[in-house]
């Protein structure tokens, strides 16, 4: 692998950029490989990228019906944070978040990843309750957070409107000072480049259109480019999960739905970090771009078509303006949408399934983008053994008959 | 005020009507009916802004919602900032003022523009992913310096003072684009009786027809624009929007036209009789038909320094010349693959300046418009093209070379002409982007070298965007498909007759995208594709041998597409040069994607009225006003606003409650109970929902009496709670929470809709028809009693958990004697006309008794003090009826399996480890927990530690003296007695005893009194 | 943004009137407590979630309050049909017919 630096940088400038090498091959499929990752996501790359690094194996493809990082990972709004309320959830956003913070320097691929801190908004007195029950729990797990009021919100986002005038006034706010955002397309890049050059092949443009089995056990995947043939593969598809678990005979607890985001014009730098509401729903933060990145809520309707309603996007700009009077006059200059797989309780589901050797990991709705080091460093450890890393076992499959769910809907309960 | 560009005659400007404006500081004139970019043309203004990445001085590119480059600051007061303004799309107004975006100390003199040529050549596409890795420690500062130099305009630091709204509308016939094939629709459809909306984007309708040199009906084409939009204006059903863009296209013909109403005037909206006007609006609009008539975006050359200012497209030449009359420039040089550009040459030419040469790819130009040149003695130089201009703020001259399309190189001798301008046409893009926002993949056509939109349900695309950009063509296209939408929505639309327009002779374009140079284009002179992102054709070749090959990965490699004009200048050519490089085909090599917007739009106008008390309705009780009289603070709960406390003189939250709770429970208090949800159940199977619904039974609870009852979802967790009184044999009254009462209403409809429609019952809201005011306290009968008298109060006839009917204060009442405070207490439900009345009554008679207004604070000490839920507060969805310890609640034997009964039965829910509610006991009782607190087993703080519940509620009681709280603990129920610990932020760790959730009266005595 | 048929209305009202409430056609089991664990898992969280032909239910929440079926492409949006709760549809995934045939 060709070594990026800045002293690289010069050296090729002065060959006019000439003798770049390619990031990563366009490699024509083998007949059979020891794992194959389905979906060439973030997630999926991750997988395949600690499945060589960490666990030797390295005859591993990448089959991806698009491009590389073509799906959610392409569309998220970027936020990194790990402060989640139940262990099991916080733990494995903790473990995701720690490799985030030596990633650039793992990948030799600078994902920008910033922390700039993430702050979690209260507008009521339940959510106060709540969110200091979750910093209170992150606290004795290990992972920062605290809990701020106005005057200490105001200070960090002066721009914001903490006033009485608002329709539900901030009466303070959670704050993960390790949280931030990242480059969405470098963390696909370089997780790609990576698992590359340690041999791995990332199959573009080829789409599973089959799981063959035999018996009860997985025999590899048809795809548009023939059979492949493997006796391990996981599924990394996000919002296609269900299709891909329809192919091979089961059904999943997720339903797809469409998630928008928008951004506005470029602008000077105003606002120096993540905020987010859930009460009046929506969540900002300002690219290294300039854009303010913007996510929108969830369409209630089910959705493979990569866009939602309009009156989502309305709902979300009318909270932008509402905690941000002066981005009245910003721009939106685009929105769009992805497909999410949301599971019944807000966790994901790393798990193996009826189909020996064929693992699922999946269900992360909307906050998949946060997790991709953590989610494919646990799903690698589970493809290589066979059985799920501990930090993934409470996100099997099973915990929807026997109940064991971890319901991070959080308290949004009702209120007297 | 020279206006040194500006023609005498001709054009569309009013000149009895000069402008003044400042752009930069400097003072500038312009007319009524320039634009910003027109009046700066006008004035000689060549650099208009800087690039963002190399800090290149940038000057006017286009005319419309294309350009990349005159992107400025406007607003002549902080308030009325308004950042990315295209000067292209901005009508001049007297007192303009506007600034470059970037370029410091100013757009002229760019010290950044010296870091940009010299570090140019270390930005290739991707570079920020190469570098700034070592040492990691130094990315925040890296990081804050690439953020500074990133951005356009800036936000304004104040809140903006103009309103914008938003209105819905229904058409037939939806015709967006009001240029030749636009108005031939609108006017068909439109005489057919149809409902019919035009809009256009641009400060006056008429499209190409307002600068073409073409003749309708004889005369010039802009006056047939004109006598179509008179006819539209005397339709009833017809509405024509002007300045006002089809910003997004949506699913079911749902598409959102943002009306700018007050931008051309001022950057304040003006008032207008005493009011000020609406800024913008957004018209929401649901049509029957679409008829999408957006015409195309012409697409410049790509070669060497082609964004030295005074490179334009061919088109908007013409347009500056024909529509406003302004020469951008005294010597022209025109570059070609096309017969449509050589307009340009001809109007530069018929405004008396001097044409140098047009410059034509094709080997052997043919057409009418090549002919008028050749009549004009032009010199045409064919089979070439020019392969890079010179100058730095302004084009000086330019290489004129002969080129060999197909083997992409230069196959002759370069010649050097001066000129000071160079319009290029690559040809025309269709304007695509809306049909792409309803996901529908544009198609690639090889006869017009541009895609097409894909096929919408309900859109028919007409004029240019359909490939029929000739006027004769278009007219012709755009009347057919307005007859034919008018007729699939029902009308009887008979064909129009069609303005005789001559036919244009054309020869055939030649596909010409990026310019060959002398050197190959990794080392030839920066050849930019988008302007705005500082993508080179240089940078898409580096890209795709990075294997970046994908045209995503190519765009986001680049930032290729991803400003502010969405690419509509260079997306095709970026394409292009991706197909050349990895050697395929334009549709090979993928489709356009363009989302909403087709051009930005204001927060505002999206959020339009729906903030602040529009952003969620606020309700209040029928006794609100006597609260605030009374100095209530309030709490928010759902849509609510609820007392919370009522202080008295200078007392603090903690001594008000203090007080409130004692007055109930030595006297007698009273609450506004008026928000909890109430639904009617009636029918004769209103009995045995309710069994189904609750965890409890109902089946034997007789008329005139109430029970508490507990809702469950089907996966056993607690959803909802509250009290139902059997009002009549087949008549119920039920509450919920306030914050749940709309949501158990649609759950109750879902199961008796999808579930059991065999069972006969109706539900209905009636939460906002009565009033409750809960009187609670030892004194409750004795104060209730002077103003009944025909109700037996009596506390064997009127037993806890009864309901009766009667007069209180004179009005029809309902009565529940129902307690959430374990005291004696009596819920009075009224008319809520007659709420006030019946409360003023009640503080009338209740002085003597010290009658004291409480609000939910108080109500959570006395409920929590009884060890009484809150759902929402105690729950979280994941307690079952059994972890709250109500088994009591739970009808185990109902012999129909109630919602949430069969989950109860589940290995998790089974667990004699899961959270159950107990009460806490903090060893210092006068220490109110933390609300929120975790708590651990062990007295020492090690991180990570196990946590095994947190504290749901947590007050001091003046009751019981002590403090004391409720929480979830695993386990719990076995822990009685034991001490668990609360470790804080700050490092102290608070202790507390595992007590029953039940601290005062656990017999009930007094509240059966 | 959807244009939606309501069959109780026998109307076309804009998308915000409604609520989608996921997934039609799902049958409690009628002896619950005679259902297995996997299976009153599956009633309760499993769902097709195809990708394309979707029949779903949906909620005139700020209408006539009544709920009723849909056939929606996930893909397209395309609503095909609405009916009523009780009722079957009437196109299916894998066949055709004239009304699947305007997609």
């Amino acid at each position: 692998m060709q070594h990026y630096s800045g002293f690289g940088l010069v050296k090729h400038a002065l060959t006019y950029h000439e003798n770049w090498q390619r990031a990563w091959r366009n490699p024509t499929p083998k007949k059979k490989y020891d794992v194959i990752v389905v979906g060439g996501g973030g997630h999926g790359l991750a997988t395949a990228y600690y499945l060589a690094k960490e666990h030797g194996i390295t005859n591993v493809a990448v089959v991806e019906k698009g491009w590389l990082g073509g799906g959610n990972t392409a569309r998220n709004t970027t936020i990194v944070r790990s402060n989640y309320l139940w262990d099991e959830a916080a733990w494995l956003y903790e473990h995701a978040m720690k490799l985030w913070e030596g990633l650039s320097q793992d990948l030799n691929y600078n994902v920008m990843y910033s922390q700039r801190g993430v702050m979690n908004l209260g507008h009521t007195l339940q959510d106060m309750r709540d969110i200091h029950r979750r910093v209170n729990a992150n606290r004795l797990n290990g992972i920062d957070g605290e809990v701020l009021d106005i005057k200490q919100i105001q200070e960090i986002v002066p721009i914001m409107d903490c006033s009485k005038h608002t329709r539900y006034p901030i009466m303070g706010a959670s704050w993960q000072p390790r949280g931030g955002v990242a480059r969405h397309d470098a963390v696909a890049w370089g997780f790609a480049r990576g698992a590359d050059a340690l041999g791995v092949d990332m199959l573009q443009q080829t789409e599973v259109t089959g799981i063959r089995k035999s018996g009860n056990k997985v025999l590899g995947v048809e795809t548009t480019r023939g059979f492949i043939a493997a006796d391990t593969v996981g599924v990394v598809t996000a919002g296609n999960s269900g299709v891909l678990a329809k192919m091979a005979g089961f059904q999943l607890p997720i339903e797809s739905h469409p998630l928008q985001a928008l951004v506005s014009e470029p602008m000077k730098p105003i606002l120096d970090t993540v905020v987010m509401s859930n009460k009046v729903h929506g969540y900002v933060s300002q690219s290294d771009k300039g854009d303010l990145v913007i996510g929108a809520g969830i369409d209630g309707y089910n959705g493979y078509g990569q866009r939602g309603s309009y009156s989502t996007i309305e709902h979300t700009l009318q909270a932008i303006v509402e905690l941000f009077p002066m981005f009245s006059r910003v721009r939106m200059n685009r929105q769009w949408g992805g497909i999410v797989d949301t599971c019944p309780d807000a966790c994901p589901i790393i798990s193996a399934t009826p189909v020996g050797g064929l693992f699922f990991n999946c269900g992360w709705g909307t906050g998949g983008f946060k997790a991709t080091p953590g989610s494919g460093n646990v799903f690698a450890a589970t493809l290589a053994a066979g059985k799920p890393h501990p930090l993934a076992a409470p996100f099997s499959i099973d915990r929807f008959i026997s109940g064991k769910l971890i319901d991070e809907h959080g308290a949004a309960g009702v209120a007297h | 005020m020279s206006q040194q560009n500006r023609l005498g005659t001709g054009g569309r400007i009013d000149r009895s009507r000069p402008l003044r404006f400042t752009f930069n500081g400097v003072d500038y004139q312009g007319f009524a009916g320039d634009t910003l970019a027109s009046a700066l043309l006008a004035n000689g203004v060549d650099v208009v802004n800087r690039s963002f990445k190399y800090s290149r001085p940038r000057g006017i590119v286009a005319a419309g919602a294309e350009e990349p480059n005159a992107i400025v600051q406007l607003g002549a007061s902080e308030a009325a900032q308004v950042p990315n303004v295209r000067a292209t799309q901005q009508a001049l107004y007297g007192g303009l003022v506007a600034a470059s975006t970037n370029g410091w100390p100013n757009v002229d003199r760019d010290l950044m523009g010296v870091i940009g040529s010299v570090g140019g050549k270390f930005m290739p596409p991707g570079f920020y992913y190469k570098t700034f890795m070592a040492p990691a420690s130094l990315w925040p500062k890296y990081e804050k310096y690439i953020r500074k130099a990133a951005g356009l305009g800036r936000v304004p630091k104040e809140a903006d003072p103009d309103i914008y709204d938003h209105i819905n509308r229904h058409c037939d016939v939806l015709v967006i684009g009001a240029g030749p094939a636009g108005l031939a629709a609108a006017l068909a459809a439109a005489r057919s009786g149809a409902r019919v909306i035009l809009c256009d984007e641009q400060e006056e309708m008429g499209g190409s027809l307002l600068d073409s040199r073409e003749l309708v009906d004889g005369r010039p084409a802009s006056a047939w624009a004109a006598a179509v939009l008179a006819e539209l204006a005397t339709l009833p059903e017809v509405l024509v929007l002007p300045r006002t863009t089809a910003n997004g296209y949506h699913d079911h013909n749902f598409v959102t036209l943002h009306e700018r109403r007050t931008e051309h005037l001022a950057d304040l909206a003006p008032s207008l009789n005493g009011r000020r006007q609406v800024r913008a609006r957004m018209h929401r609009v649901r049509a029957g038909e679409v008829i999408l008539a957006t015409g195309t975006h012409e697409r410049p050359l790509v070669f060497s320094n082609n964004d030295v200012p005074g490179n334009l497209v061919a088109g908007a030449v013409s347009t500056y010349i024909r529509r406003y009359a302004v020469v951008p420039g005294r010597r022209l040089v025109l570059s070609t693959a096309n017969d449509h550009a050589y307009r340009a040459a001809l109007d530069w030419h018929d405004a008396g300046r001097e044409v140098v040469a047009i410059v034509d790819a094709r080997e052997h130009p043919e057409g009418d418009l090549v002919n008028e040149a050749r009549a004009r003695n032009i010199r045409i130089i064919p089979g070439s093209a020019v392969i890079e201009a010179q100058g730095k703020k302004r084009v000086s001259a330019v290489q004129v070379a002969r080129i060999d399309i197909g083997g992409f190189k230069v196959a002759g001798r370069v010649e050097t002409l001066a000129c000071d301008t160079i319009a290029t046409s690559g040809g025309y893009s269709p304007v695509v982007h809306l049909a792409a926002h309803t996901g529908a993949r544009p198609e690639w056509r090889d006869d017009i070298l541009g895609f097409v939109p894909g096929k919408v349900p309900g859109m028919t695309p007409v004029g240019g965007v359909h490939g029929k950009g000739a006027l004769i063509e278009a007219l012709a296209d755009g009347a057919a498909a307005g007859t034919a939408a008018a007729q699939r929505t029902g009308f009887t639309a008979p064909a129009v007759e069609l303005p005789k327009v001559a036919k244009v002779r054309e020869g055939k374009a030649a596909a010409l995208y990026q310019v060959p140079h002398v050197k190959p284009a990794m080392r030839a002179p920066k050849q930019f594709v988008d302007p705005q992102n500082d993508v080179t054709a240089a940078g898409i070749e580096l890209a795709t041998r990075e294997g970046f090959e994908s045209i995503e990965h190519v765009k986001r490699y680049t930032g290729m597409g991803f400003g502010t004009d969405q690419g509509k200048l260079g997306n095709i050519n970026g394409m292009a040069i991706a197909a050349r490089c990895l050697k395929q085909t334009i549709p090979q090599t993928g489709t356009t994607v363009f989302r909403p917007n087709y051009t930005p739009v204001t927060f505002g106008a999206i959020a339009g009225r729906n903030c602040r008390e529009f952003f969620d309705p606020r309700r209040f009780t029928a006794l609100h006003a006597w609260h605030v009289e009374h100095g209530a603070k309030f709490e928010e709960v759902g849509q609510w606003m609820r007392p919370w406390y009522f202080p008295r003189g200078n007392e603090s939250m903690h001594e008000a409650v203090q007080r409130e709770c004692r007055a109930v429970r030595e006297s007698v208090g009273i609450l506004d109970a008026s928000t909890l949800g109430k639904i009617e159940i009636q029918g004769k199977d209103a009995r045995e929902f309710l069994n189904r619904l609750y965890t409890n039974a109902w089946t034997k609870l007789d008329v005139g009496k109430c029970r508490y009852g507990l809702m469950c979802k089907d996966d056993g967790m607690v959803m909802d709670d509250g009290v139902t009184a059997c009002i009549a044999e087949n008549h119920f009254h039920m509450t919920t929470t306030t914050g749940g009462a709309a949501a158990v209403l649609d759950w109750m409809e879902l199961w008796h809709q999808t579930e059991w429609p065999e069972l006969e019952v109706y539900f209905n809201s009636v939460t906002d028809h009565w009033a409750a005011m809960a009187i609670n306290g030892p004194n409750a009968r004795k104060l209730l009693a002077e103003l009944t008298d025909d109700i037996d109060l009596s506390g064997e006839n009127f037993k806890f958990m009864d309901w009766r009917a009667g007069t209180v204060a004179g009005v029809p009442a309902r009565v529940y004697r129902i307690s959430f405070t374990g005291e004696l207490s009596f819920e009075i439900n009224v008319q809520a006309n007659h709420a006030l009345h019946v409360w003023q009554a009640l503080f009338d008679k209740g002085e003597k008794y010290g009658l004291t207004p409480y609000g939910t604070e108080t109500m959570h000490v006395l409920r929590a003090e009884k060890g009484f839920i809150i759902v929402g507060q105690e729950t979280d969805g994941s307690m079952t009826p059994e972890d709250l310890g109500m088994q009591w609640c739970v009808g185990y034997k109902k012999p129909f399996s109630w919602i949430g009964r069969r989950a109860l039965t589940r290995p998790d829910t089974k667990r004699e480890d899961r959270k159950q509610l107990v009460g806490l006991k903090p060893l210092d009782p006068q220490l109110v927990l933390d609300e929120g607190a975790q708590i651990v087993l062990e007295k020492e703080i090690r991180i990570p530690m196990p946590m095994v519940g947190h504290v749901t509620s947590s007050y001091f009681s003046p009751t019981l003296g002590h403090a004391f709280a409720l929480a979830v603990v695993k386990g719990g129920s076995q822990r009685m007695g034991q001490t668990v610990y609360l470790p804080m932020a700050d490092g102290r760790v608070h202790a507390a005893e595992v007590v029953s959730p039940v601290f005062y009266d656990a017999e009930g005595a007094r509240q059966h009194v | 943004m959807l244009h939606i048929y309501c069959p109780h209305c026998a109307e076309y009202r804009e998308e915000e009137e409604f609520r989608p409430k996921g997934e039609a056609h799902i049958a409690r089991p009628v002896a619950p407590e005679a259902a297995s664990d996997e299976e009153w898992g599956t009633y309760l969280f499993f769902r097709k979630n195809p990708r394309g032909l979707h029949h779903e239910l949906w909620y005139h929440a700020a209408g006539c309050r009544k709920f009723f079926n849909a056939t929606r492409d996930t893909v397209s949006y395309q609503i095909l049909e609405t009916y009523k709760v009780g009722q079957k549809p009437s196109v299916v995934a894998g066949q055709s017919s004239n009304k699947g045939a305007a997609k």
